[in-house]
């Protein structure tokens, strides 16, 4: 019935259009247009009293990469903002994935009870809970040091590691786990050789969810962190707000996006790797 | 000493007891079945063999040896699951590799032996297929591989050929029976498709409610059952309520109400006064024609009330004229034989003094 068939063909990518397009629409106005602008302007001049020179009288220019190429402190601080984030991500999955199973082997109704414990914190000010473990960490001496920025970050993602590890760890048949101890595999080799590379897609979303915010947050580090925890997203709004230097702030904001990106292809492509799950 | 002796095992969850005070003895080199209904038990007696699950009361021994403190892990017992759990994240090798590698063989063995578990199940060209690229019954078979790859005592099978469509089901039917005798690991297989026991065991055990009511090879089973429950519970059979009148070694005269005397086949406990039920199955009866009748021992006249056409067999339901309703089966080997008898027609049915059993219980 070709008739029918290419009707529904039709009827269907109408559909589709009709869900895409807004979504679409909306981060091409305001995603992709203003991170354009964002690459532009990283190639420009400062202008005076900040904001862009005009185009006109200092032309297009490389001095923010050359500045940021220059001083080895970017460089420095790019990779402290990995090292923070990397960190951030093992403490959160070292944290979530026994609290993930745990929630997945309990009972029905406390199932429900837990996942809302985990997301009830969202219920709060994001800032007002920073706040909070300023109070919690300013007595026991830990406040304005990395060790607050990392217990910050850590408290603040550590919801976006358990959920996809939940919703993964939930999927998964109990009759495996049973298969590989029928087959002679103790509780660790059945962890480590059915649980654990059943569960990768959750741990590499997870992880995704955890390392791409943590790299650009700026809140964290600026409120618990010293004046030596300048991370990434710290720099570039300085660029913006205090230094007025905005096509550096802006080559910054640009760096960060391709190493997010970076990460973010290499995570699809790991978890394309594993696709038979 | 048989390979697996089950002394008194009695499993309660909560108020239910699952399995009561039940023993079995399971020799070396047997495919043993387990066979009743859903909840009958005997899944619960495989997770105790397996492991997974401990008896209340009562024990179990392999080769001699009490399991109770043995994890499922160092149990030399594999289980197919019904499920088959085939690890999706590995390779069919991968998954038949899996026993060999946890117990440690080196990497020469482990080549070797998964590639000839692949070559037993006919799985050769499949070795780096994943389990979602296969057919259910390339998966049954990778299971079963998998199974028996690192040469168990016993290999448990639960329900195996459940999943499976009939045609496939037959064949694998065939398939387990041969693979079987070729590796003479011992089997112990549940199920509760009774057509399937009867085909695959060399014995049976039959359960209802936690108990075994009886256990013996097929062919005692079907002929010879000892209560009403085997009797119904495998195969098809006509029940027919009966008092002994007398009994003696060379046989049993009954009475049938409404249908008067019927000769029965000796049975050692039966007494004269005894109430019961002669249990005949229905390829047993002979249906014909008043005129066609061979004069055998009991006989009776009745109507055609029902006829079922299944190509190599008809059935027809045959109400008596006292209003008893019993199963025939008539064979359609000549020609013409289908549907020789239409509904309504008036019929004989007749049967031998020695077929059937009489059952008191």
């Amino acid at each position: 019935m070709p008739v029918s068939s290419s009707t529904t063909d039709r009827s269907a990518r109408l559909t589709r259009w009709l869900v895409t397009a807004p979504p679409a629409v909306f981060l091409v106005i305001f995603f992709l247009i203003p991170a354009l602008i964002m690459a532009g302007a990283s190639f420009r001049e400062p202008g005076e009293f900040g904001g862009l020179a005009p185009l006109a009288e200092s032309g297009p220019s490389l001095d923010a990469y050359r500045f940021i190429l220059d001083d080895v402190i970017y460089a420095w601080i790019l990779a402290k903002s990995f090292a923070i984030a990397g960190l951030t991500t093992v403490i959160c999955l070292l944290f979530a994935y026994p609290l993930a199973m745990l929630i997945v082997r309990s009972p029905k109704r406390q199932r429900d009870v837990f996942i809302l414990l985990v997301i009830l914190p969202f219920a709060s000010n994001f800032l007002i809970r920073i706040y909070a473990w300023m109070i919690i960490l300013g007595p026991l001496d830990l406040l304005y040091s990395p060790v607050a920025v990392v217990v910050g970050m850590v408290y603040v993602h550590l919801p976006f590691m358990i959920l996809p590890l939940y919703t993964n760890l939930e999927k998964h048949d109990p009759a495996l786990l049973e298969a590989a101890q029928d087959l002679g595999a103790g509780k660790w080799a059945g962890f480590w050789r059915v649980t654990w590379p059943l569960s990768l897609p959750g741990v590499l979303s997870g992880s995704s969810l955890v390392f791409i915010p943590v790299l650009g947050m700026f809140a964290v580090p600026e409120l618990l962190g010293g004046t030596g925890d300048l991370l990434m997203g710290n720099l570039i709004k300085e660029q913006f707000l205090d230094n007025r230097d905005w096509p550096l702030g802006a080559a910054l904001s640009l760096l960060l996006t391709l190493a997010v990106l970076a990460v973010a292809g290499l995570s699809a492509v790991l978890t394309r790797n594993r696709g038979q799950t | 000493m048989a390979l697996l002796e089950i002394r008194s095992i009695t499993r309660r969850f909560g108020k239910l007891e699952a399995v009561k005070n039940v023993s079995l003895d399971i020799e070396s080199g047997q495919f043993f079945t387990l066979l009743g209904p859903s909840g009958c038990g005997k899944t619960t007696i495989l997770r105790m063999i397996a492991g997974f699950d401990q008896p209340d009361e009562g024990e179990l021994y392999l080769d001699g040896q009490p399991l109770a403190d043995i994890p499922p892990e160092r149990r030399p017992v594999h289980t197919v699951f019904q499920s088959y759990a085939l690890f999706p994240h590995l390779t069919v090798s991968g998954n038949i590799a899996f026993p060999l590698e946890m117990a440690g063989r080196s990497r020469d063995e482990i080549r070797r032996r998964t590639g000839e578990a692949l070559a037993l199940v006919h799985l050769e060209d499949k070795g780096d297929a994943f389990p979602h690229e296969l057919s259910g019954g390339q998966k049954q078979r990778v299971a079963l591989a998998r199974g028996l790859v690192n040469k168990p005592r016993l290999l448990l099978l639960d329900e195996p050929l459940g999943a499976l469509d009939a045609k496939l089901r037959e064949r694998m039917q065939g398939e387990l029976i041969a693979l079987q005798r070729e590796v003479g690991v011992t089997f112990v297989f549940v199920t509760h498709a009774q057509q399937e026991a009867l085909a695959l065991s060399h014995r049976i055990a039959v359960m209802n409610e936690g108990r075994i009511e009886q256990l013996d090879v097929p062919e005692a089973l079907y002929c010879t059952p000892k209560s009403r429950f085997v009797a119904d519970f495998i195969g098809t059979i006509n029940l027919i309520s009966a008092e002994v009148l007398e009994a003696d070694r060379h046989g049993l005269r009954l009475d049938a109400a409404g249908l008067g005397e019927i000769a029965a086949p000796p049975l050692a406990s039966a007494v004269a006064g005894m109430r019961g039920a002669l249990a005949v199955r229905p390829e047993h009866l002979r249906i014909a024609g008043h005129a066609e009748r061979i004069g055998l021992k009991n006989h009776f006249s009745g109507t055609v009330g029902e006829s079922l056409y299944r190509g190599d067999v008809t059935v027809y339901k045959v109400r008596l004229d006292n209003g008893l309703l019993l199963e025939a089966l008539a064979t359609n080997a000549g020609p013409g034989r289908a549907r020789f008898h239409e509904i309504g027609d008036r019929v004989s049915i007749e049967w031998r003094h020695d077929a059937g059993v009489f059952l008191d219980h």
